[in-house]
């Protein structure tokens, strides 16, 4: 890489400057408040802000509750980055194909992630409500077992895991779309010569040409999962049944937003923040060394 | 040269005009309201400030629609730490105790007192007043008050061949009346609830006089409050709720209204719910409808009035005195008869003095409606039938109350009340979902509370 050197000494600052001022102003200052209000109790409406120190941690660290949070936000997140990356996988080498009407496809593929979480929940209320949903209805004709959402556990955390991979199946598709038209013709034609059939090339060629591609989709899908994933669950859920789909993000949103309890709500952002720092970490240390660029 | 000058002189008469108009707007002090009525609610907000606003010329009142109630609360509370809060922020009941030791609050009595206007409080039913008075004083102005109320089909009644004007009183009623109409296929489930906590914890301990929380409910102190749900009434019911489920006597649809469209749609014959839900069901139901008190238990419990819900007006200090005047008018303007009556007819929520009621009842409107006397009678102890009109019931006695109104049901205040109704739920859930027993999902959900309340009052503590 070429390193430029600049004639004057405070130009380099004055470029970075607008940049820095956006990281400080929308990630510093407000992760700096979330620090601060983690280590104090304080009356909603202010007035009385006590000092307790690492009080707000030790109350969360010692709640059977918020560890049952920490698990689900992993089983979450661990379905949703599966299922959206293998998913989004397989219809983008299905989409990678020479086939009729392939323009309109792709587009179309992409539509879901054009729907704001919130409303995607919403929509899928309306599939798979147990009272007024049309796929409860029509499985009542197959099985008499009750996918009662609103009391089994498993059933939540799997539909807002469908739900919520739906909604970022559009986004991973585009990029493997991207990655598979990079992947050079001729390799995939020397393929054809030496006979390989279709599993064969994407198991020998595909997945590793494209394992920069996936391994990027990994870890963005599983930062998504860990934040950006409260619309499906506050709009179907609600973080139950009993607290079966209740992730960090949830919790940490409800006992701030509802239960007004900042302190704790803080103190949840900032475990939050660690916990996705040290997989992204943990990912780039390990994974990334089996990914080839 | 001409038409330039013209255009000119109209420049200048727009530029006069324009400035003159905020000057005519000044001369009205604003006053904020936010508030978290949505569809036909915040319709009707809008219909009532308009009423207001146009009554007089010093104030204007600004409803902004803030969101659900959580949410209007929590805008509250930013702004109020910001130093810009609104006039007047509605705040649901669970949020009392928080919004009383908040010290954000500039009380209704006192702002009443300071601006010398009298209201007659004793005029306004006391289950209501009573959940928001401290030491006699009122702290906040009820607004939306409504109270959980029974919903039965009464063409799935007349499907099982049970009386269709009668329905179920008691719990032991509910249950055979629940498996002969799903017996009979006039229903799939017997009955489902709306807001559990509320409609099924909350106001099953109060009508039947037994204590909820320790402390009377709270009322006396905020030190030492202890849940008191997972006793023997509170067992027994929740018991028989998670036997029922087995068999689809009971039905559970979700927290607040998800379970609507269980009654609606006509799955589940009977429901429970807020009767605030009257208006709405009259526009969606498609088939015969009636209401009914909620059932009861039976001896050896005493039957006692439900206690409400809903949502009442507070005052936030912070702003310039005079246009506290405003506020005071605004409010006065609210308790009075008309605007109660007004109120209540265009939004199904509780007319809350007695005068307001004497004057529906001289006006047949319970006769006519006799779905929205329910809640009333329940909540002052009457039964459930609406006398015939004032000049018939001159003649015969005056209807005898059948419920009694006792400390156990004048309401709670607790403190984290929004996230113990939260947990409660939650193990409703477990429980009725058979992840727990009905004591282990009760005794979590006690420690639980206990815990948050004990908090509470650390935060709260001189």
């Amino acid at each position: 890489m070429k390193r430029t050197v600049f004639p004057n000494r405070w130009l380099p600052y004055l470029l970075v400057l607008p940049q820095m001022l956006v990281t400080i102003a929308f990630f510093f200052w407000p992760a700096g408040k979330s620090l601060y209000l983690s280590v104090f109790k304080s009356p909603p409406f202010g007035g009385r802000d006590v000092f307790i120190g690492l009080d707000n941690f030790v109350a969360l660290l010692t709640d059977r509750d918020y560890y049952d949070s920490v698990l689900n936000s992993f089983v979450f997140a661990a379905g949703v980055t599966g299922l959206s990356v293998v998913g989004g996988l397989l219809i983008a080498v299905l989409a990678n194909q020479k086939i009729r009407g392939l323009a309109f496809y792709r587009t179309a593929l992409l539509w879901p992630y054009g729907i704001a979480p919130a409303v995607a929940g919403i929509i899928f209320l309306f599939i798979f409500h147990p009272a007024y949903g049309i796929l409860p209805y029509f499985l009542s004709f197959v099985t008499t077992y009750e996918f009662n959402w609103l009391l089994k556990g498993w059933v939540a955390m799997a539909l807002v895991i469908l739900a919520t991979s739906w909604t970022h199946l559009g986004y991973n598709i585009a990029f493997f779309l991207a990655g598979l038209q990079a992947i050079p013709t001729s390799v995939m034609e020397a393929a054809n010569v030496d006979g390989a059939g279709a599993v064969r090339k994407f198991t020998a060629i595909i997945v590793p040409l494209i394992s920069p591609v996936t391994f990027y989709l990994v870890v963005v899908n599983m930062v998504f999962a860990f934040f950006n994933s409260f619309g499906v669950i506050h709009a179907v859920t609600h973080g139950g049944p009993g607290n079966a789909t209740e992730i960090m993000v949830f919790k940490l949103w409800k006992d701030g937003f509802v239960g007004l309890n900042l302190g704790s709500s803080a103190a949840q952002s900032v475990i939050l923040m660690a916990v996705v720092i040290g997989l992204t970490m943990l990912q780039f240390r390990f994974a990334e060394k089996k990914v080839t660029y | 040269m001409l038409p330039f000058t013209s255009r000119g002189l109209q420049a200048v008469a727009l530029v006069v005009a324009v400035v003159a108009l905020p000057g005519v707007a000044v001369a009205r002090t604003e006053i904020s309201w936010w508030h978290a009525m949505t569809g036909a609610l915040g319709d009707a907000v809008d219909a009532q400030v308009k009423q207001f606003n146009e009554s007089q010329n010093d104030y204007e009142i600004k409803p902004v629609r803030k969101g659900t109630y959580p949410e209007t609360l929590t805008a509250a509370i930013a702004a109020y730490r910001q130093k810009n809060p609104p006039h007047i922020v509605q705040v649901f009941e669970v949020g009392t105790q928080t919004m009383m030791l908040s010290g954000a609050v500039y009380p209704v009595w006192e702002l009443m007192r300071d601006n010398e206007i009298k209201i007659d409080w004793n005029d306004f039913i006391k289950p209501v007043v009573g959940y928001y008075t401290k030491d006699g004083k009122l702290y906040s102005m009820p607004y939306n008050s409504s109270t959980p109320i029974f919903y039965y089909n009464r063409d799935a009644f007349k499907k099982a061949g049970l009386d269709p004007e009668k329905p179920p009183r008691t719990w032991p009623e509910v249950e055979a009346y629940a498996r002969k109409i799903i017996a009979a296929g006039g229903a799939k489930c017997g009955f489902s609830t709306g807001w559990p906590s509320w409609t099924m914890v909350e106001n099953m301990h109060a009508t039947h006089d037994q204590p909820f929380a320790s402390r009377h409910n709270g009322f006396d102190a905020v030190d030492g409050v202890e849940l008191l749900i997972n006793r023997e009434f509170g067992q027994k019911h929740i018991g028989a709720l998670a036997a029922w489920q087995k068999d689809n006597v009971y039905s559970y649809g979700g927290r607040q209204g998800t379970a609507d469209p269980k009654f609606v749609n006509g799955d589940c014959a009977m429901y429970i719910q807020s009767s605030a839900v009257i208006s709405g069901f009259s526009k969606s139901i498609k088939f015969d409808w009636g209401t009914g008190e909620l059932p009861h238990w039976g001896a050896p419990y005493k039957k006692a009035t439900s206690i409400i819900g809903g949502a009442t007006l507070w005052v936030l200090k912070g702003k310039p005195a005079a246009e506290y005047k405003g506020v005071a008018r605004f409010l006065e303007f609210l308790a009075k008869p008309e605007q109660q009556m007004w109120w209540h007819v265009n939004t199904g929520y509780l007319a809350i003095s007695n005068t307001a009621v004497r004057n529906l009842e001289q006006g047949y409107h319970f006769v006519k409606n006799p779905k929205q006397y329910t809640a009333f009678a329940q909540l002052t102890g009457l039964p459930p039938t609406p006398p015939a009109a004032m000049k018939d019931a001159k003649k015969t006695a005056p209807p005898k109350p059948e419920r009694v109104t006792t400390p156990n049901s004048q309401g709670l205040r607790l403190g984290n009340f929004v996230q113990i109704r939260d947990i409660i739920e939650s193990e409703l859930e477990n429980i009725f979902g058979g992840k727990k027993s009905v004591k282990q999902g009760l005794d979590e959900a006690v420690a639980k509370s206990n815990a948050l309340l004990k908090e509470f009052a650390a935060t709260y503590r001189p």
